[in-house]
């Protein structure tokens, strides 16, 4: 699903140059549930930003679904955002001043689909992360938890080929984490590959495959047994 | 532009964002009021003052007959030229479209004038109801001759406020009998004129009956005219020295007069006196124009920094849409087709405004130097025009550039 080959990025800081990312290599198969760890400052923001082009690499190969991503204009970017990614952010990223629905419709309307598809269809998302009877709230009246389902069900609702989370679970509490990991575990098993980007290591745990980034270069990849959120909660 | 659901998307930010559209929509209607309320304001004073030195304005044409003093044709000098209708009439034939006012009169000095046991010796004249602005007079009471009385041959005066005080002594004279040198008439106006006492002490009746009853057949004594007002002085002056050189040289044609002979037909062309009049007004509406200016531009410069603070607020908004697939064309869109629809509905609340409150309270604040305060339309559909022109051109940049940033930049917006 998903091809790295040899990924350079560096940033301007001032008068230096940063090198964020130093080479990185890794593929990541249908269906996978991958955490993308390390501390700060290890680059793994800049890599799922890569992954889910809204950045743009200085060198290196990358493919998602066979499609050579490389060089796209913007145009080109935003419709393979829409139809291939769909992003879950640490801070939510929720239209305020739009309802639960209106929000998770919002992909589809760049689509162009038509009103009442849209909202047939952002409906079901918002019951399967179980938050139909709060279509019609906004933003802040939702709890942290909620405003998370909500961002998850936008993210579901273009039908992605990758769902990208980064650090999802960042401005929750624990309970409200292990909830929000229950659902992204539930998709997974539907067969939905997610990225997750994570320093926290019960996050991590709950996902099938880690990689630990340090200082631009991945050190560490491997399978783990995947630890239930359900057991939690 | 037509696309239903971007207008649905659209209307959901307006109706979910009242305070943001209603800053932005008071800014421009308010811009556009005033706007609308100056131009009102400056056309107001530009009436009244012209009304007030219209006599200087006027710029009269007059044209007088005397004796000529060359031979010509065969004629020898020393003969009487006399006016009649046709004179007048050949006149109006041929430059009519360039007339204000214009008229002739017949002209008698030294009348008597009886009314009851009362008596005087005053002067009249048959006149048209142009003569009435000519003279600069003002009707006090009752009514000055009219179309009708000139049509019908009425048998009618209006007396000077001197003959009034005179004869009348404070009595009514509307509807009285006065009998002029024998024949009655009846009173139907009394007249004031700022030139005084001298040109109070005249009847005006209407030409047709004067030729008639006094047996002056078709004589005319002076013509009058004066010409449609010019944008510029020397335009006008122009225009007038031209027509009284070619009215001089078509009525010396026409009475067998040499073309030079001044003293037989005369033209007095009093167009100089109208330049105080052009210079005022001409300083009035640069005033003006140089007002209007300003506020377009004031308003222009509040569009832009609406739109630029609604761009900016909305980066974070923007960053989202790019991350879930907008692009960058259908940013652009939908932040210019708000901008424009919240600057033409308010823009237009505005000019309705402003021309309701002309309309309305602008006839109870009219005063001598201060008439008819109004608004050519167009003038204010056009600034309108230019000010959502200007709304969209400086929502365009910021827009545009934050279409252009990286949806991770937006995103990191606070």
């Amino acid at each position: 699903m998903i091809e790295i080959k040899d990924l350079h990025k560096s940033y301007k800081v001032g008068g230096s140059e940063l090198h964020v990312l130093k080479g990185i290599n890794f593929n990541i198969k249908e269906g996978e549930l991958v955490a993308i760890m390390g501390s700060s400052g290890s680059g793994k923001s800049t890599l799922l930003n890569i992954l889910g082009i809204l950045d743009e690499a200085d060198s290196g190969l990358y493919t998602l679904d066979n499609v050579p991503i490389k060089k796209l204009n913007e145009t080109i970017a935003s419709r393979y955002r829409n139809q291939f990614l769909g992003f879950v952010f640490q801070s939510f990223n929720l239209i305020n001043y739009k309802s639960a629905l209106d929000n998770v419709a919002l992909p589809l309307y760049y689509q162009g689909l038509k009103r009442k598809e849209r909202n047939e269809i952002a409906m079901k998302y918002l019951g399967k992360v179980g938050l139909a009877s709060h279509s019609h709230h906004l933003p802040n009246e939702l709890s942290g938890g909620q405003k998370q389902r909500v961002a998850i069900a936008r993210a579901l609702a273009s039908n992605p080929k990758v769902l990208l989370a980064d650090e999802p679970t960042g401005a929750l509490d624990t309970l409200t984490s292990y909830e929000v990991m229950e659902l992204i575990q539930g998709i997974n098993d539907e067969g939905k590959t997610i990225l997750i980007v994570t320093h926290e290591p019960d996050i991590a745990a709950m996902c099938k495959r880690n990689v630990v980034l340090k200082d631009g270069l991945i050190i560490d990849d491997k399978f783990v047994e995947q630890v239930r959120a359900s057991s939690y909660v | 532009m037509f696309n239903i659901e971007r207008w649905q998307e659209i209307f959901e930010a307006i109706a979910k964002n009242k305070l943001r559209t209603f800053l932005t929509g008071l800014s421009v209607a308010s811009g556009i009021f005033i706007l609308v309320i100056l131009l009102g304001v400056g056309k107001g004073l530009q009436n009244g003052i012209e009304k007030q030195f219209e006599q200087d304005a006027a710029g009269i044409i007059e044209v007088w007959s005397g004796t000529t003093t060359k031979a010509y044709k065969g004629l020898n000098p020393g003969r009487q030229i006399q006016f009649r209708n046709s004179d007048y009439d050949i006149s109006v034939q041929k430059y009519g479209d360039l007339f204000d006012k214009n008229g002739a009169t017949y002209n008698v000095w030294g009348a008597s004038i009886v009314y009851g046991k009362e008596a005087g010796n005053y002067q009249y004249r048959g006149v048209n109801p142009d003569y009435l602005a000519i003279e600069n007079a003002t009707v006090i009471k009752g009514r000055f001759i009219n179309a009708n009385d000139l049509i019908n041959n009425e048998k009618v005066a209006v007396i000077g406020q001197k003959i009034n005080l005179d004869l009348f002594k404070g009595k009514n004279p509307i509807g009285e009998k006065i009998a002029i040198n024998n024949i009655n008439f009846k009173v139907v106006g009394v007249f004031t004129d700022p030139a005084g006492e001298r040109e109070e002490g005249r009847v005006y009746l209407p030409l047709s009956t004067t030729q008639k009853v006094y047996g002056a057949g078709d004589k005319v004594s002076v013509l009058f005219y004066t010409l449609k007002k010019k944008e510029s002085y020397e335009e006008a002056v122009a225009q007038a020295t031209q027509f009284s050189t070619n009215l001089g040289l078509l009525l010396r044609g026409k009475n067998s007069i040499a073309p030079d002979d001044e003293s037989a037909i005369g033209v007095n062309n009093s167009i100089v006196e109208a330049k105080k009049f052009y210079d005022l007004n001409l300083y009035i509406r640069l005033f003006f124009w140089w007002v209007g200016i300003c506020t377009i531009i004031a308003g222009v410069v509040g569009v832009s920094n609406i739109m630029m603070i609604i761009v900016k607020e909305r980066t974070k908004e923007i960053g989202i849409r790019k991350a879930l697939g907008a692009t960058p064309l259908s940013i652009i869109g939908m932040i210019l087709h708000e901008s424009i629809f919240i600057t033409s509905i308010s823009g237009f609340m505005g000019l309705l405004t402003g021309l309701a409150l002309l309309e309305f309270v602008g006839p109870q604040a009219e005063s001598e130097y201060f008439r008819n305060p109004q608004v050519d339309f167009n003038v204010a559909i056009s600034t309108l025009i230019i000010l959502v022109v200007a709304g969209a051109l400086a929502g365009f940049i910021p827009a545009y550039r934050a279409a252009k940033i990286k949806p991770i930049v937006a995103l990191r917006d606070e």
